[in-house]
């Protein structure tokens, strides 16, 4: 009874913060579905579901923000939304089976993991074309990329390494062992540290971005939750250097983490098995995709709150969030 | 790639095939951007000895297991290995000998032995396994047992130098099990095949009926013989008549009849057990997980689909690979220890990590249940709880099991 009360207050003040982000548009990929959901934050509703390729998993925004780039798993390529016409207008190069990708600050090239083939792939957006082929471990997957570019961290789910990879020489300068089946690297945003999730592991290892040590491994408790059920999976930091937020897949939760002593702070009960997380650009609200609910949870950041969720399609996967 | 090799030793004809591991390990190396030559590069030798005396009857059965089945699961996680070795400066080589039936495995054990292998997985029945582990020259080395389910190895048969890979039978049995119980459908007709292997899977039907609070209303044994293709429509009706029941458990664990029983049976029955619904550690519908890439991986690399044996063949590669990349090194009681100890952790795409029972050497590991086109459902079952690890609610817990290792 308590928690529908809860839940009712939380839908309300949903409602309150939800309506100053009007000008916020999501969009998630559902992995089954084949499609991509545009949600419109303010109205708190998908305005529309773009038909994609097959298997869409990693999606990430171009640089001027008119362009949502797609992994097309299943297709072996990466798709273009136009998001004004909401039309994919074209497709570039990937390798085969692309599941995650980044973006380099300057807007071009798009970093690639290639499941399936042990590389990472380096794709010229204007051009279209494959620039370079990066062997690494097996599956790769998580990307983190230095935020001044030079330095692209890769994860691979097999091998259970960090790669730090040099972005002008396309070379690897350094493996960081982390725990089993690492799926996720995002760096700090002064590029001191990268955090690096570990699924099976169920810990974040924090990493020294120059020493390529680990300086601190992060666990997970959360009472009533067997500790298998944990298992990390996406990872966002706030810009000031305060939070870290982390998807705990099955827990159903998100570890919000105080970013300077590594103290887990607050678990917020998202839907199920939550995975990828986006910010909103003001970093005010954190928007979660949960594969298993078909949903998106909306969080409030300064309140550690979860204030809504948002049903989409089958399997929801990849998120991204335009101005 | 497989060159094949006969060689006469002791009398008995085998096959000696070598693996990619050689050639692969080698290309690894010359690859590798890190300085320093191959002499730098510690290599693993692994070897799959695989001995099947009796295979499913031709007639009965439509799908006949691939005649590479579990060398491919191998040569899969050697490919892994290598892909991580390159970082680490570690080789991993597979050297793959199938005895046949006639044959004598203890001979090819020797030899394997005597050929400087110390890691071993095994594909051979339950009675010459604990031979082969007894046999003085198996001091000192790490035997994984992929092919055997039986429970005898996990309890009064264990050996402080074998491992399971393989689910015993009571873990298969106890996780349909605690299925059928979450489905409330608790009454069990019991059918036994001729074979020892079916007395021994419907023995665990027995145990996790008792276990979990099912009744066995019935139990009959089907002795009408090898062939039913043409018979099983007038025959099946009779043999499942006059009995109350919500399932019907199959125990034919070659598959001589059980495929005959579904959609036959005198009610409007389900079909579970070694056909219909089958409890098992690996099938090709299973994608969750991440399984979906061991799967593609397996399918580009092989042209056929992944089966538990491949599984079971993979998984102790994959878990020598863990030792030596956690411990930085390839010396073998560095990386027992480290396979036994506390800190060992597989990633075997079943949704959590599999680590090696304590007491018997068993892995632990969620058991799928799966119809022949479907994944249904992945036991343990919500609710069946456990102090430890919901996993040791399938099988020999500690305080029941009889394995006493020193």
């Amino acid at each position: 009874m308590r928690h529908g009360f809860e839940a009712a207050i939380l839908a309300l003040l949903g409602w309150v913060s939800i309506s100053t982000a009007q000008a916020l548009t999501v969009y998630v990929s559902n992995e089954k579905d084949n499609t991509i959901s545009v949600i419109d934050v303010g109205k708190q509703v998908v305005t529309a579901t773009v038909k994609v390729g097959q298997r869409p998993r990693g999606i990430i925004l171009s640089k001027d923000q008119t362009k949502l780039y797609i992994c097309a798993s299943d297709d072996d390529h990466i798709e273009v939304l136009d998001l004004e016409t909401l039309k994919l207008i074209g497709t570039l190069p990937s390798g085969p089976d692309p599941e995650l990708f980044v973006l380099h600050p300057s807007g071009n090239p798009l970093y690639v993991a290639n499941e399936d083939d042990n590389l990472v792939t380096v794709v010229d957006v204007e051009k279209g074309s494959v620039i370079a082929e990066i062997p690494v471990g097996v599956e790769p997957e998580g990307l983190g990329l230095s935020p001044d570019g030079e330095v692209l961290v890769n994860t691979s789910e097999t091998t259970n390494m960090a790669h730090f990879i040099d972005t002008r020489t396309y070379q690897i300068s350094d493996n960081v062992l982390v725990d089993s089946r690492p799926r996720f690297a995002e760096f700090t945003s002064d590029g001191d540290q990268v955090w690096v999730t570990s699924e099976i592991g169920g810990t974040v290892s924090v990493i020294d971005a120059k020493t390529r040590e680990i300086v601190k491994k992060i666990g997970f408790e959360i009472r009533g939750v067997r500790p298998e059920a944990i298992q990390p999976v996406g990872v966002r930091l706030t810009r000031d250097g305060q939070w870290a937020f982390v998807a705990l897949g099955p827990a159903n939760r998100v570890a919000a983490i105080d970013a300077k002593t590594f103290e887990v702070k607050r678990y917020m009960l998202v839907g199920q098995r939550v995975w990828q997380l986006a910010f909103s650009p003001d970093q005010k609200l954190l928007f979660t995709s949960n594969g298993v609910s078909n949903d998106v949870s909306v969080i409030d950041v300064e309140k550690l709150r979860v204030i809504k969720s948002i049903a989409v399609g089958r399997f929801p996967w990849g998120i991204a969030v335009k101005e | 790639m497989a060159v094949k090799q006969h060689v006469v030793s002791g009398g008995v004809e085998l096959v000696w095939r070598f693996s990619i591991g050689v050639i692969a390990a080698l290309a690894m190396v010359l690859w590798s951007r890190a300085p320093g030559s191959a002499q730098d590069v510690a290599i693993v030798r692994i070897a799959y000895l695989s001995h099947v005396v009796e295979r499913p009857p031709k007639l009965s059965n439509l799908e006949l297991p691939p005649q590479d089945e579990g060398i491919r699961g191998g040569q899969l996680a050697i490919k892994d290995n290598n892909t991580t070795g390159r970082f680490m400066k570690q080789a991993f080589e597979l050297h793959d000998v199938s005895v046949p039936a006639e044959g004598d495995p203890a001979v090819a054990f020797k030899k394997l032995i005597a050929d400087g292998f110390r890691f071993v997985i095994l594909n051979v029945p339950a009675t010459r396994l604990v031979e082969l582990a007894d046999l003085p020259e198996a001091r000192g080395s790490l035997i994984f047992n992929a092919g055997a389910p039986d429970d005898m190895l996990r309890n009064e048969g264990c050996r402080a130098n074998l491992l399971h890979v393989r689910p015993s039978r009571a873990m298969l049995a106890d996780a349909l099990g605690q299925y059928l119980m979450s489905k409330r459908w608790r009454s069990w007709f019991l059918v036994i095949g001729r074979r020892e292997g079916d007395r021994l899977f419907a023995a665990a039907i027995r145990r996790a009926a008792k276990r979990f609070g099912g009744k066995i209303v019935a139990e009959r044994t089907w002795d009408y013989g090898a062939d039913a293709r043409r018979t099983a429509q007038s025959e099946v009706p009779v043999f499942t008549q006059g009995v109350d029941y919500d399932v019907l458990i199959v125990a034919d664990e070659i598959g001589e009849f059980g495929e005959y029983l579904p959609y036959r049976t005198w009610e409007p029955k389900l079909v579970v057990g070694t056909q219909g619904l089958v409890p098992t550690s690996w099938h090709h519908t299973h994608e969750q997980w991440g399984a979906a890439q061991l799967q593609s991986r397996f399918r580009k690399m092989a042209g056929r689909r992944m089966t538990a044996l491949d599984y079971g063949v993979w998984a102790p590669i994959r878990a020598l690979g863990e030792a030596a990349t956690r411990t930085g090194s390839t010396d073998f009681d560095g990386m027992v220890g480290y396979i036994k100890g506390p800190d060992f952790e597989l990633a075997g795409f079943k949704g959590q990590k599999l680590t090696f029972r304590s007491w018997n050497g068993q892995l632990r590991q969620p058991v799928l249940l799966v119809s022949p086109t479907s994944l249904v459902s992945v036991s343990p079952q919500d609710g069946y709880l456990h102090q430890r690890s919901l996993l040791d609610t399938l099988g020999y817990d500690e305080p029941e099991s009889t394995c006493r290792l020193q």
